[in-house]
């Protein structure tokens, strides 16, 4: 079991994916969704040796709404700065944030979150894998913001990811 | 049921201007902002409420017909999945070609930013 399905998650994402994609509901398209959820995760196995460990899926669903929400309060903030702070006012920063978290996964996805939320973006990974360089559009305060993606994001992630 | 029609009209044409007022800003960010790696956030963010507002008016103007359409949730997924990546790249190359402002600084434990690391050697 464990060697045909080795990502049952990724299969039974890739199978609504299909779905939602064909927006139909037929017998064909179960027929394809079964056969891409189980050959694509067979294809990427190599680079994808472990598993995710998500211990409270719920958890995360609540977490990419509150990502959601912030992405579109990051759109009016960048804007206002666009559009409104004079050029020499602009204080831009590189920030390190520390990582609690191990997987693979749940730092990929707090990497992205920096990137789609209030301007801060994710620019590189410390090759121990053990901190992320971010650098802020305009952050006076750069400590701050540190401490605000790990008790905003980071700490969320962590009771997601076991 | 017309006046109701004509209130998700009026919804739809403002989330419609308000996008594209947005994905406007986001490319007036490119030219004002003085620095490389200032200019990444402009794109990347104001775009996609842009691209976020058009989606929703597709999904909403479906379901005003009485169609529910799922394609567009999955383009909003996709927008997700695929922004931050190609914002982390275009910040490597920054960094890599030394674009990027002022002097990097170190990781908290003291190993390098996996950009300008040696390569790895794989066992």
């Amino acid at each position: 079991m464990r060697r045909l399905l080795p990502h049952p998650y990724l299969s039974l994402t890739l199978v609504v994916l299909w779905f939602l994609l064909v927006n139909q509901w037929k017998l064909g398209s179960l027929v394809m969704a079964l056969i891409l959820g189980t050959v694509i995760p067979l294809l990427t196995s190599a680079w994808w040796p472990d598993r995710p460990r998500i211990r409270r899926p719920f958890a995360l669903a609540a977490y990419v709404a509150l990502v959601l929400w912030d992405v579109i309060v990051a759109n009016f903030q960048v804007a206002r700065i666009v559009l409104f702070m004079p050029r020499d006012r602009i204080r831009s920063a590189w920030i390190t944030v520390p990582l609690d978290l191990t997987q693979p996964e749940a730092i990929s996805l707090l990497a992205g979150t920096i990137t789609m939320t209030p301007g801060t973006l994710t620019a590189d990974l410390s090759a121990d894998g053990r901190a992320l360089l971010v650098h802020a559009l305009h952050a006076p305060d750069p400590e701050a913001v540190r401490d605000d993606i790990k008790a905003r994001y980071e700490s969320r992630l962590q009771r997601i990811f076991a | 049921m017309t006046g109701f029609d004509t209130l998700l009209d009026l919804v739809l044409s403002a989330l419609l201007v308000g996008g594209g007022i947005f994905t406007l800003i986001g490319s007036y960010g490119l030219i004002r902002l003085p620095r490389p790696m200032q200019r990444l956030h402009a794109p990347t963010k104001a775009t996609t409420i842009g691209v976020g507002a058009a989606l929703a008016v597709s999904a909403l103007d479906g379901l005003g017909q009485g169609q529910i359409s799922w394609q567009e949730l999955l383009i909003t997924l996709f927008l997700l999945l695929t922004a931050p990546v190609s914002a982390l790249f275009l910040a490597k190359t920054l960094i890599l070609r030394g674009e990027a402002d002022r002097d990097l600084p170190p990781s908290p434990t003291g190993a390098a930013w996996s950009t300008l690391a040696p390569p790895r050697q794989d066992p």
